[in-house]
């Protein structure tokens, strides 16, 4: 088939269409939409277009020492319901904890009923002593597990949520190993406030304040064993500054966000200000209208990631499932609250151990002087090889041509992402391309050289240099093979544009060039050959 | 024809020995610079060491002293400042110090330049905070990537050629990065993930050079046009000559353009592609023959056909 001109001539003529036909939606918004919206296109990396890259560490310890936590607290209000006397808990290890109790038969009693109420714990009799008996309960390996798997898939689809609301276009969010996520968020300019979005845990309590203790005392580290101190964030409207007082509250949660059905900014109130109207699911409105009944004139924190928001006073039972937090917000505060309620708290804190981010107007610049680099670079090869090797050369520029028209049309159709490296990586392919040719062209001259004629010489020339050609884009595939499989970053961006032009290479310098010279050759074998 | 060089004649072997000598001073500025890398005494890019990095844009000319005292304050002494365009470009970068711990220090960094200098706004440009252990991730995978690619050809090379060529090849590679790594060491440019991705291309450039003689070596074993094994490689360099320059040309000019035009971020990389160019053509021109002819003898006899 490759001996016959018109099917290599019809063959290039259909990739050619093809390849626009794929590439033109990358290039311009001027064609149809039914032709441009389902088109794969060429994403532009962060570096070209700016935007935020985040890497975050999941800390799925503290996530087994939070679930243990509740655990902690749940068992106890449990015991205590059934009325049993508990004099202490605390959590003994990050996957257990043990409930104290005063001599008799309360720790038995207590030991069978957690053991009921609480499948995935092992809930064993700890130490018997004069003075009183405690039961000790430890996670289930299990369940440990689950927690460890499930954090970082939970921590990805909540980010999700979050940015999905927040409105940024094409977001990447995805799990790196066990313990990672990546984030990256092209366009995004505020680099502080998309990861204060992406990183707040989003733990939203209510806890009652605790009236008894003093707030003196607790600074000085005295507190009540049930109690912790906390501190509510206020800014002064007059300087803008922000003021942190300090405040007692109940360590055990009434209620908490994963009750919540809606969460929107409002505006107005008491305050003037914005603040947020929460509403809770059914069972978190049967929770809300208990404690606001049990507790009025008592004030209640609505805590944040152990920030307080404000504490009210309950000033009588609220029905229906209602509920403000209010705080001195800016529009801007109440709206990313307001997402980070909806979406739902991070099963596990994260922390932020890489944070790249490009300015728009770089990124414009760099773009801008990529492509001129490119374009120069490619212009001084083509006037080179044209100079050098005259038609031939123009034959070889030809190829290029075709070459980077595939290179592009390829990167589109994988929707690959174009780079700052992406482009050195194609002004590099672009080399690769023009060495094919000066291998070819240089055994065409020997063969010239020896006297032999045109037409001999040419396919001589290429038979010649085919061995060399394929050993030479082998090895440099090789190179970028492994670049793209073991590289990050940069190093991704470049290797995936090597290697395609690569790849490509080998069919242009090939195919493309040998029709030519073929085709010239059909009628009556040429006598000469500019070369 | 418009000709490079016409006929050539040159004996390559002859001058093997300066080459080799060249050769050992780039070898052992190699040898320093790699030591000086693993002691933490190169001038390591954030990506790879870890730590931070703020571009920020100035209304105003910024006082690169009225910064560094701002910052020395703020317990950051160690920050290099480097200004660009008329000094309202300012390159803030501070390394990470030791340890495992990932603080990211951009945000309150920004803060203060915010606070102290109110007569002076700036925009960031660009931000990048890198923690050490995820710099030590990239590089670790650096390492193995450049171990793998090695490997990878060896097994190609000794496939379509001989195992002794695959192995010449891949030293004369290893020549190319390990002189890279020394010629950037000694001139005291930051060695980033780029550079690294610059040492991966010139690799798979030089091998490229060296497979086209190498190809050229075994054609003219298989047609016995000289006696010894020195004289075959010889004629095989002459032969390949031409296309080396032209090829080793026009990629430069591709290269210079990315030097002259593609922007700061692409500064180094081109300069690395640049000369690593340069000394990839060397050592496949004067180098890797030599070192096959020393490792396998003269004698024709023994050549695989």
């Amino acid at each position: 088939m490759w001996r016959n001109i018109t099917w290599r001539i019809a063959m290039i003529v259909f990739l050619t269409a093809a390849a626009a036909a794929v590439l033109a939606p990358s290039l311009t918004e001027k064609i149809p939409a039914s032709w441009r919206d389902p088109m794969p296109k060429i994403n532009l990396g962060l570096d070209l277009q700016g935007g935020v890259f985040l890497r975050l560490q999941v800390e799925i310890d503290k996530a087994i020492e939070n679930t243990t936590q509740r655990y902690a607290d749940e068992a106890r209000a449990v015991v205590r319901d059934k009325g049993l006397p508990v004099l202490g808990y605390k959590r003994t290890s990050a996957e257990s904890f043990s409930l104290a109790f005063p001599p008799g038969e309360f720790a038995g009693k207590a030991l069978e009923l957690l053991k009921e109420e609480f499948p995935s714990l092992d809930v064993t009799l700890g130490e018997v002593k004069p003075e009183g008996a405690s039961v000790v309960a430890k996670m289930k390996e299990a369940e440990v597990q689950a927690i460890r798997m499930n954090a970082v898939g939970q921590g990805v689809e909540t980010i999700r949520n979050r940015i999905d609301q927040f409105g940024v276009r094409e977001p990447q969010i995805v799990a790196e190993g066990d313990d990672r996520i990546v984030v990256q968020l092209p366009g995004v300019k505020d680099q502080q406030r998309a990861i204060e979005l992406v990183g707040k845990t989003a733990l939203l309590e209510f806890k009652l304040v605790d009236e008894g203790a003093s707030v003196e005392e607790a600074l000085k580290g005295n507190l009540p064993e049930d109690s912790q101190l906390l501190y509510q964030k206020s800014a002064d409207p007059a300087s803008g500054r922000i003021a942190k007082t300090p405040i007692v509250v109940k360590k055990r949660s009434l209620l908490t966000g994963d009750t919540i059905k809606t969460a929107k900014v409002s505006f107005g109130g008491q305050a003037g200000g914005a603040y947020v109207s929460i509403s809770f699911d059914s069972r978190g409105a049967r929770i809300f209208d208990r404690v606001t009944a049990e507790n009025v004139k008592r004030r209640l924190a609505i805590v944040l990631d152990d920030t307080v928001y404000s504490a009210p006073v309950i000033q009588e039972r609220i029905s229906g499932g209602e509920a403000q937090i209010t705080g001195s917000f800016t529009a801007e505060e109440a709206s990313d609250l307001a997402i980070v309620l909806r979406a739902g708290s991070l099963p596990a804190p994260v922390k932020v151990i890489q944070n790249v981010t490009i300015g728009p107007s770089l990124g414009e610049d760099s773009i801008r002087k990529g492509i001129r680099a490119a374009i120069i670079g490619a212009l001084l090869v083509v006037g080179f090889m044209g100079f050098y090797y005259r038609f031939s050369g123009m034959v070889a520029n030809f190829a290029m041509l075709f070459n980077v028209l595939f290179l592009l049309a390829g990167m589109a159709a994988f929707s690959a992402t174009l780079t700052l490296p992406g482009i050195a990586g194609i002004i590099l392919a672009i080399g690769m391309s023009v060495d094919s040719n000066v291998l070819i062209f240089e055994r065409i001259r020997e063969e010239l050289r020896s006297k032999k004629a045109v037409r001999p010489s040419i396919d001589a020339g290429y038979d010649k240099a085919f061995v060399t050609v394929v050993d030479t884009h082998v090895t440099t595939l090789i190179t970028a093979i492994i670049l793209f499989q073991f590289g990050t970053g940069p190093i991704k961006g470049f290797a995936v544009s090597l290697s395609m032009g690569v790849a490509i290479n080998l069919f242009t310098a090939l195919v493309c060039t040998k029709v030519v010279f073929d085709y010239l050759n059909a009628k009556k074998p040429m006598k000469t050959l500019s070369i | 024809m418009i000709e490079l060089v016409k006929n050539p004649k040159y004996d390559f072997m002859a001058i093997k020995n300066y080459a080799f000598a060249f050769s050992a001073v780039l070898m052992i500025l190699g040898l320093i610079g790699t030591v000086q890398i693993f002691r933490g005494h190169a001038n390591l890019g954030i990506d790879l060491a870890g730590g931070t990095s703020i571009q920020a844009k100035f209304r105003n000319p910024v006082s690169m002293e009225r910064v560094r005292s701002l910052l020395a304050d703020a317990g950051h002494s160690g920050a290099m400042l480097q200004g660009v365009e008329g000094d309202t470009v300012l390159m803030i970068k501070l390394r990470a110090v030791g340890g495992q711990e990932e603080r990211m220090v951009a945000e309150p960094v920004l803060k203060l330049l915010r606070e102290k200098m109110p007569e002076n706004p700036f925009v960031v440009e660009s931000i990048s905070e890198i923690g050490p252990a995820i710099g030590h991730k990239l590089r670790q995978d650096a390492t193995w990537a450049l171990a793998i690619a090695f490997l990878a050809i060896i097994v190609y090379l000794a496939w379509r050629f001989e195992f002794k060529f695959g192995v010449t090849a891949t030293v004369a590679t290893f020549h190319d990065i390990f002189a890279m790594v020394g010629i950037f060491w000694a001139l005291g440019l930051e060695q980033d993930l780029l550079f690294i991705t610059a040492l991966l291309t010139i690799g798979g450039y030089s091998l490229t050079d060296t497979v086209v003689i190498f190809d050229r070596i075994r054609e003219n074993i298989r047609l016995r046009k000289r006696n010894t094994f020195s004289e075959t490689i010889n004629l095989s360099v002459n032969e390949v000559l031409s296309r080396s320059l032209v090829t080793g040309f026009t990629v430069i000019l591709a290269v210079a353009a990315l030097l002259a035009f593609g922007g700061d971020v692409l500064r180094n990389f081109a300069l690395a592609l640049l000369i690593g160019l340069v000394i990839g053509s060397y050592s496949s021109i004067f180098v890797a023959g030599p070192m096959l002819v020393l490792w396998r003898g003269e004698k024709m006899a023994d050549v695989k056909r």
